[in-house]
């Protein structure tokens, strides 16, 4: 598993993480867009393992990128990080100061409304709980919709005509959406009501840096059911 | 003929959030419009316009651009500003990384818990709260002594991002302690950043730019004798 790089950085690269976790997705698209090689270090049973406190003493979660002996911590923090550190592959943040606000600002909303509303919908404990969650969650594609028209303005990603920090953030929650998709028996990214969402998210999944990282989505159904002992998904 | 940068920041004088794009502005010496939003009354046609998403301030609308959230708006400002004025953010990618976990630490984890707190009618909840921001302020406490090695503030002897991030919530501490007898910045648990606290707030940027230290302790007691009021109604 571990190949020494051939990166413009000559300081060791590994990657604590966990398979099922969206947020170490994001890292792992980061760091092959920038061809970066690095050690991954699964976490997933033993989310305790000394690594992990050892690195992450605050907030004791992955990911945890560590850079030579420097830890960096937090998904978006991580994602910025490698394209900071990393100048040679394609820019992660737009150069402007203007957009590059802007696709913070997404990722913000997205970690704090949509990814809130998918974990509202999975651990709801009644029919009530539920749908106002889904309520939550379809009203965030609806602006995450005309974000992307925004953004994009005709080109395939948020980011333009490659993939962008806003198609990051977003992409790593098409998995749990599709979990969710499947139980509760409602398409929240349609070709009618989110057309641009819809073909979007073919086009990412495609992607040469996602496509080798994105868990199989029968694997995440598995471990939604072990997960989460809430109605939804019996 | 030069093209006239027109920039206008919407705010409220007593939120620790719109001080912050303030300070940048002034350390980039930016001249701009400051507008009081009422968020008690109805907020502006220009804020709902602004920010549909949340509707909230700040906003800072550079040349009628609008940049929404305050350490957002700050990094904007470093980046647009970037030849006047010390950098905010720290030049190395490293450093950068660790100030924003710890701005977001401060934002997502520290305040959240401060407010809940106060708002809580219940004593138990409220002693826990209590003890959830004191152990933040050691972690902080901590971190400052690590990061800023021996400097007056967290990343060198000027402000910074880390600097600004947190500073913007001494007033409101030093307002509580005045309010309610409540000593979170004891200088016998965390003395360094009570030292880092004191060199902030008499900074001569700061000082022009946060409320005092009395008006807040007012608006907060007013705030809590409506909470009351309301329920007990």
């Amino acid at each position: 598993m571990g190949v020494m790089n051939g990166s413009n950085n000559d300081e060791y690269v590994k990657l604590l993480g966990a398979w099922p976790s969206p947020f170490v997705l994001r890292t792992r698209i980061a760091l092959n867009l920038k061809h970066v090689a690095y050690e991954y270090l699964e976490e997933e049973d033993n989310l305790n393992s000394e690594s992990v406190l050892n690195y992450n003493p605050v907030h004791k979660q992955i990911p945890i990128l560590i850079h030579g002996n420097k830890p960096i911590r937090e998904s978006l923090n991580i994602v910025m990080y490698v394209d900071e550190t990393w100048l040679s592959g394609p820019p992660i943040l737009p150069s402007d100061p203007f957009d590059r606000a802007v696709a913070r600002f997404w990722d913000v909303y997205i970690d704090e409304h949509c990814f809130t509303s998918i974990n509202g919908v999975a651990i709801s404990k009644d029919e009530e709980e539920r749908k106002a969650a889904m309520a939550k969650l379809e009203q965030c594609m609806a602006l995450l919709e005309e974000t992307f028209q925004e953004c994009s303005k005709g080109r395939g990603f948020f980011g333009g005509d490659n993939i962008g920090f806003i198609d990051i953030g977003f992409g790593s929650l098409l998995g749990p959406l599709k979990v969710l998709e499947k139980f509760t028996r409602v398409k929240f990214i349609h070709p009618d009501t989110t057309p641009g969402l819809f073909h979007w998210a073919d086009r990412f999944y495609a992607h040469e840096a996602v496509k080798p990282v994105m868990p199989d989505i029968e694997k995440l159904v598995q471990f939604a059911k072990l997960k989460f002992d809430t109605s939804i998904f019996k | 003929m030069g093209d006239k940068e027109e920039v206008k920041l919407l705010g409220v004088w007593y939120s620790p959030y719109a001080i912050r794009p303030k300070i940048a502005l002034r350390l980039k010496s930016v001249d701009y419009d400051y507008v009081e939003e009422d968020l008690f009354g109805s907020k502006s046609e220009l804020l709902l316009k602004s920010n549909p998403v949340h509707k909230k301030v700040p906003v800072l609308l550079h040349n009628v651009k609008p940049i929404i959230e305050s350490l957002n708006i700050v990094e904007y400002i470093d980046e647009t500003w970037n030849s006047s004025g010390p950098s905010i953010l720290p030049s190395d990618p490293h450093d950068r990384a660790i100030a924003r976990f710890w701005s977001a630490f401060v934002d997502n984890k520290w305040f959240p818990a401060l407010r809940a707190a106060a708002i809580t009618k219940s004593e138990d909840a409220k002693a826990k709260g209590i003890e959830e921001v004191e152990g933040g302020l050691l972690r902080l406490d901590e971190a400052f002594v690590a990061i800023s090695k021996g400097r007056s503030f967290f990343c060198g002897d000027v402000i910074g991002f880390m600097d600004i991030c947190l500073g913007s919530f001494l007033v409101l501490l030093k307002a509580r302690e005045k309010l309610k007898g409540e000593k979170l910045l004891d200088e016998s648990k965390i003395p360094s950043l009570c030292k880092w606290a004191d060199e902030f707030l008499s900074d001569d940027i700061v000082k022009n730019v946060v409320p005092e230290i009395d008006r807040v302790a007012k608006f907060l007691g007013e705030l809590e004798a409506i909470a009351q009021s309301a329920s007990r109604s």
